[in-house]
């Protein structure tokens, strides 16, 4: 046994961490539009940043490190879901439509400011998508394409 | 050795998330993508600092950790409302 054994389980820790990391991180990327982004960067800010903090704490033994390692932790545990809310408040006001089904309806306390607008884009988008012949083309590029041409920004 | 490992896992993320932000059509996803290179900053410094065996750099982590809500919210608020000194709420057309 070459290694103590709170080092084996942080190490562990780590590296199922490290891996979510990434995982969070290639939705960030890949991800179609920004509220599946949002949700692919939860990922990374609870189980990956949080198995990373965690198997550092086991490192760090009894010390004043590990309290630190703490207070990070909770300061990440509480302000990722306050940005992701403020973020997706913010990005509903803009305009800015998450691709849904086609049968779906956006409803909620939040849009019940302007359903009439919404629901008309998200129609008119499927409609345009049916219409176009080239549907192999990958679904994520073409809205990417597409908000870019009304980008409210 | 667990360290740099994930150290480098943590590169990966920061790098694309950077691509993200340089890329992101829409500037949500581009603060998104600052969100997340802020908190794999605080990861990669944590890291850093027990990969060189002096993990005292917590400290610069907690204030980023600090840092980051703050300028994502003054950034949506900006964003939002055009002013920083806004009162916030709801505008009245939208009531």
């Amino acid at each position: 046994m070459m290694a103590a054994l709170p080092e084996i389980i942080g190490g562990l820790l780590i590296a199922i961490g490290g891996f979510f990391y990434v995982v969070g991180a290639v939705g960030i990327y890949r991800m179609p539009d920004v509220f599946t982004r949002m949700h692919a960067a939860g990922i990374s800010d609870t189980v990956g940043a949080g198995l990373l903090l965690v198997g550092m704490m086991f490192f760090g033994g009894l010390t004043l490190v590990t309290v630190k390692l703490a207070i990070i932790l909770g300061v990440i545990l509480f302000t990722g879901p306050m940005a992701t809310h403020a973020l997706a408040q913010a990005a509903l006001h803009a305009g800015v439509e998450p691709i849904l089904d086609k049968k779906a309806v956006m409803r909620g306390p939040g849009i019940q400011a302007a359903p009439k607008k919404i629901t008309k884009t998200v129609k008119r988008k499927a409609t345009a998508a049916k219409r176009k012949p080239a549907a192999k083309v990958r679904r994520g590029r073409q809205t990417a394409a597409a908000r870019k041409r009304r980008s409210p920004t | 050795m667990i360290f740099a490992a994930a150290s480098l896992a943590v590169l990966a993320a920061l790098t694309l998330a950077v691509i993200r932000a340089l890329r992101g059509p829409t500037v949500f996803d581009r603060v998104l993508a600052a969100n997340a290179v802020g908190t794999g900053a605080i990861m990669l410094l944590a890291l850093l600092g027990f990969l060189t065996g002096r993990p005292e750099f917590l400290d610069i982590g907690i204030l980023y950790a600090l840092l980051n809500i703050i300028g994502t919210l003054a950034v949506l608020k900006f964003f939002r409302h055009g002013d920083l000194s806004h009162p916030g709420g709801e505008e009245p057309s939208d009531a």
